[in-house]
Parts: C-alpha cells; structure tokens; sequence
C-alpha cells in the first residue's frame, strides 16, 4: 500500500510538471493550446480510477484475483468491458475519420470488425469459459505438451501485445499531443505510468472497472453527440446525407462502397484478419476468465456484441454529421480546404482525419464537451493499453514462469510477483518503443496484430477444441507456421515493404513485393494446413496421450462439469 | 476425471442430445453469419453499384444504408438467438447430466 501510496504522489508531481512544460516546446505534429477543460477532465477520471485501484488492490491477493478479478464479474458488467477493449481510440477516432473521408467505406470497416462477436459467440466463448483458468493457452495447451505449447502460445500473444501496444501508445502520444497540448513523450510517459499503476496495484479487478467506466463514458459521450448532430439536421438521416452530398468532393460516391475495397481477394482477406483475430486476441480472450461460468461468459459476448454494433452505428452518424458541420468552420480547416461553403480536400481538417470527432464533440457541445470527449478518448487508449499489458504479463508468468521455467512448481506469491514485474517492465518496454517509434508508419501495426492472432492463436485454440486428433507436434508446427507466415507475408505487403522500407516501383512509388495487403487469406490456411499434416503424420508416444485426452476434455468443454475446481483455485 | 465416469457420461443419452443439438445449432449460426457477412463483402467486390442504388427515386439514401445496419443487428440478434436456447435447452440437458451422476 505505500509503494502505492508513492506512485500517487509521483504523478500528481507529474500533473503541474506536464502542464508547465506542454505549451513550451513543440514536437513533429502541430501542438494545440493547451486546452485546460481536457485536462481537468481527465485529471478527474485518473482520479477515480486510482481511487477504484486503490480498492481493488485492498481485494487483490491471490492469483485469481489478480489474473481474473476473482471470476466475480458479472456477464453485463463484462460485456461492458469487452466492449471497453473493443472499442478503442483507434477505432473511434479513425472509423468516424474514415467515413468523413469515404463515406460508407467506414461502415464496411466497422462490419468486419463486428463480425467476429457472433463467431466467438457460437465456437468458443463457452468452451473457452469451462477449459480454461488464467490464459487463453491454458485452453490451447490443455490436452498437450505443457512446456512446447505454451511457450509458443505465450510467443506469440506477446507478439500480438506488442505490435497493439506500440501502435496505441504511438497513437496515444500524437493525440494527447494534439488534444491536450502536451509534449509527445510526456504523453507516452503519462499512459505508461498509468497503465503500470492499475495494472501492478489493482490487476483484473481494476483494469476491468476501468475498462467498464471509459466503455459507459464513451457511449454517452458518443450517443449525445449522434444525438445532437441528428438534431441539426431534423432528426432525418435522408436529409443528413442529402447534405454530406452537396457538401463532400466525392459527392454521391460517399453513399456507396468506394476504395476501401480493391478487389475480392484483399477484400476477403481483411474480413478473415479482421472475424477470426478478434477470436485470438489475448486481451480479449482473457475476459472469458472473470466471470463465473460458461452462462456469464455467453452472456458477456451477447452484451458486448450490442454494445459494439451500437457504437459502430453512432461513429457512422458521427462521421456523416462531421461532413456537413464541420465544414461550416473554415478555422478548423487548412487554407483553401473549403472553398465556398464546400469541402475540396478532406484531409485538409487541422490534425488529420483522426480530429473528425473531436472537432464534432466542440461543433455540438462547445468546449466543455470539447474537453469531455478528449478526456475520454484519453481514458480509452489508457483503458486498451492496461488490458493489453495486463494479458502480456500474465503470458510472462502464468504461461512462462509457472508453467515453463518452474515447471509447475512455483507458488502463487512468486507467479504474482513475476507478473508485477513483467507489467513494470513491459510498461517500460511501451514508453521505449512509444518514443523510438514516434515518427514511424504504425498504421499496419494493428492489422498485422490482428493477422497473427488469427493465424497463430486462432487455429490452434479452435483445433484443440474441435479435433481430438490433433497433436503436441501438429499444434506446435501450426502455431509458429502461422506467426511466422503472417509476419513474413506483412513484410512483403506494400504497408511494410514499400511505405516502411523505402522500396519504390518504375514509377517511384511505394510497392510491395507481393499484392495482398493482410495477410489472413494464406497464413491461416497455411496454420490449419500445418496443424492437419503433422498431427496425421505424428506416431510418437506424447501424439498418443494428447488423441487419448480428448474425451475428457469434450466433456468439460461441452458440459463445464469439472470447471469448478479450476475457477475456485 | 476418471476413465468410469468419462465413459458414463459419454454413454449417456442427454449427453449425446446435448453434444448433437449443440454442434448443429452452433454451426448452423457460424455458416448464416458468414453468408451474410461474406455475401456482403462479395456484392462490394462485384457488384459495388447494387449499394449505392437510392432506395426509391429522388432519394439520395441508398440500398446499402440499410442493408449494412441491418448486418450490424443481425450479429447482435444471432448472438441473443443462440444465449436464449443456450439458456433454457443447453442448460437443461447439462443439468440433467449433473444431476444423474451424482
């Protein structure tokens, strides 16, 4: 209690320091003033999140408190949260950008991202919830080899938490940047702190109320604004779009499907990436773990997957909306991106597309829903980043630890401790590579999060389920020949190769080496191919043990008769 | 577990209803979500222009307004189909299974 004591006191001295030294310097991206309501905002919200961590850490003491808030959260209460993690800054921020600039581009994008809920839902939520106790590999290693299994299961989650890690944080700095007028690296330093606090103090139990708390901030914050935006145009959706037509420069292109999608393959390969990551993700699969049984843990998903779709539809609204009032403020816009009352250059908004609803929330609501609306996209990226850390940590100790290094024979105390001290040094690994990253292209960085949890996580997790004669080898074989397939394919797409690397074509642009932007449409194949070959072409004694285990495990994964004693260690 | 109790419950008749009428229901719901997500994605690749049809002449809302939140509630209602018979049959037959073995 007083290390927590001392952290609080670190960065309330933090608060003045940032605050002083914002306005002063000025970093790559255009700094704005310092905007005062923001901070306040947001100075209230770390506030009574540290106050929520400072009791949850009081109720903190054994592993599963720690890795799962006691299993103690209700399906609502984690339908909220799964929502939290869900709906990022990212996809606020860049979905309502994304159909300012194309129009219905952004809802095709928000639909990918929704879809995977109903899969999650009908294949493994439930089997999830009875199989498994910590860690999404306690499900995939359930039958098979401890030690092959989970380290590549904690491999490649760390991967995955990485990439999403460095793509929130690099956008987390440029925002606060440009939101609350601070210095980039104070920014990355600020969430880094924080995220190590909730998560080191407080584990699950605040990193889900957290979660919980942003989640119902940015719905209402969200809803007002759809609200309110509707209103101006009398609540008529034809009237809104009518004129975002007269208004946009792509004109009626915006009413329908644009550039987004360039041809069926790519198009199926992003809706693979974006359906079946979702169903890999380690923060989220870790969600499956704080409730009591599997009838929580379908109830989670069916409350999340509203709360989701809901969103997307109001960041839709949003977008439009934006079309038409934000371009009644010439002031927020570069010199000749409107000209006569009409938008000729949609990038031409001050700060980039990402403004669009940050702007909208000042065009309906004035600057104390100004600084609302910043202060929760604050909160978001701080809410998404403790999840991630706090499911990166727990691979370190729970999957490499406990069950690698110790081989099983290490007690709660020490795994806790190794986790507290994987979250500390994975926050510091953040701020690093939040800074090293600054001036970076990340915008593949999420895409390819999601490509490696489809192609690595996924197919492994849905194998041991589904097929009994999958085996130690096959699933070891399949998971890596996923990860390193979907790294290698990213490598070579146009995003990485070409726009990272500095390759250029004949004509001087940047290329790829080869056409596919994500790569999901082969690496996943490719893992369930490897899983299928080598569990087939296995004979070996351990190939024995893990077909033999099945049956027991399909009867706890169908009936959760067995579960209990796991979820009440 | 034990391999006697592992036996017993895969002999079981509500065990055997309850793996079937899962697997059947669960899978069903994944190849309607996937159509209808798939078939989605293959009219943007093929047909774009389908979409960006007005729904009645002089209206400038399209066909696909509509059709993509009507996507977007279609997750959501599949979700609560499959929660409502997971709650009241699913639930059951486990039960019924627990119960006989103990």
């Amino acid at each position: 209690m007083k290390r927590f004591a001392t952290w609080g006191v670190l960065f309330a001295l933090l608060i003045p320091f940032a605050l002083v030294a914002g306005p002063a310097v000025s970093g790559a991206v255009e700094q704005q003033a310092l905007n005062l309501t923001a901070i306040y905002m947001f100075v209230a919200f770390v506030a009574g999140t540290l106050g929520i961590t400072y009791w949850a850490a009081k109720r903190t003491r054994t592993a599963k408190d720690f890795y799962t808030a006691g299993g103690g959260i209700t399906g609502f209460q984690n339908g909220l949260a799964i929502a939290g993690d869900y709906m990022s800054a990212a996809s606020f921020l860049g979905i309502s950008g994304l159909v300012f600039a194309s129009g219905y581009d952004g809802l095709i994008y928000s639909i990918g991202f929704l879809v995977g809920w109903p899969i999650i839902m009908f294949l493994i939520a439930e089997q999830i919830r009875n199989l498994g106790k910590f860690t999404f590999a306690d499900v995939s290693s359930y039958r098979f080899g401890q030690t092959e299994i989970r380290t590549m299961a904690a491999i490649s989650s760390l991967v995955v938490v990485a990439f999403y890690l460095i793509a929130q944080m690099v956008g987390a700095g440029k925002l606060i940047q440009l939101l609350f007028g601070l210095d980039y690296w104070i920014a990355v330093v600020i969430v880094g702190v924080l995220m190590m606090v909730y998560v080191i103090f407080g584990g699950m139990t605040a990193t889900t109320w957290v979660q919980i708390i942003k989640a119902v901030l940015l719905l209402s914050g969200a809803t007002f604004m759809a609200i309110a935006a509707l209103s101006t145009f009398g609540f008529s959706p034809e009237e809104m779009f009518r004129q975002a037509i007269a208004t946009h420069p792509k004109a009626d292109a915006i009413m329908g499907p644009g550039t987004l999608v360039k041809d069926p393959i790519n198009a199926i390969s992003l809706g693979l990436a974006l359906m079946f990551g979702t169903a890999g993700l380690p923060h989220i699969l870790m969600r499956f773990f704080t409730v009591p049984d599997a009838k929580e843990a379908r109830k989670s998903v069916f409350y999340a997957t509203g709360f989701i779709g809901y969103f997307y539809i109001l960041t839709f609204i949003i977008g439009f909306a934006a079309i038409v009032l934000l371009t009644q403020h010439p002031e927020w816009f570069k010199e000749g991106a409107i000209v006569n009352g009409a938008l000729v250059d949609v990038k031409g908004l001050n700060g980039g597309t990402n403004m669009v609803a940050i702007r909208l929330a000042e065009a309906v609501g004035g600057n104390l829903f100004l600084g609302f609306i910043s202060a929760v996209a604050f909160a978001t990226i701080l809410a998404v980043v403790s999840g991630l850390t706090l499911a990166g940590a727990s691979a370190i100790s729970h999957d490499l630890y406990a069950s690698v290094i110790a081989r099983g024979r290490s007690n709660e105390t020490t795994e806790i401790r190794v986790s507290k001290i994987a979250t500390f040094c994975l926050g510091l690994v953040a701020i690093a590579l939040g800074i090293a990253f600054e001036s970076q292209n990340v915008a593949f960085m999420v895409g390819l999060a999601f490509a490696i949890a489809a192609s690595a996580n996924f197919p492994v997790l849905v194998a041991s389920i589904f097929w009994g004669k999958m085996t130690t080898r096959g699933a070891l074989i399949g998971g890596f020949a996923g990860l390193i397939s979907a790294v290698a394919l990213t490598v070579m797409s146009k995003a990485v190769w070409g726009d990272v690397l500095g390759n250029v074509g004949a004509d001087g642009k940047p290329v790829g080496l080869i056409f596919l932007d994500n790569p999901a449409i082969i690496s996943i194949p490719f893992s369930f191919f490897c899983i299928w070959l080598f569990s087939v072409l296995d004979n070996s004694e351990r190939a024995k043990t893990d077909r033999a285990a099945f049956d027991a495990q399909k009867i706890r994964c169908e009936t959760g008769i067995g579960a209990e004693g796991a979820s009440d260690h | 577990m034990q391999q006697h109790s592992i036996d017993a419950i895969k002999a079981h008749p509500r065990y055997q209803e309850l793996i079937c009428t899962r697997k059947c229901f669960a899978w069903n719901l994944t190849v309607l979500m996937l159509v209808i997500y798939y078939g989605f994605i293959l009219i943007i690749a093929f047909a774009p222009k389908l979409l960006a049809t007005p729904l009645s002449a002089g209206a400038v809302t399209t066909v696909g307004m509509p059709i993509g939140v009507a996507i977007i509630v279609s997750a959501f209602v599949l979700t609560g189909i499959y929660v409502a018979r997971a709650n009241s049959k699913f639930d059951a037959l486990t039960k019924a299974i627990r119960e006989d073995l103990q």
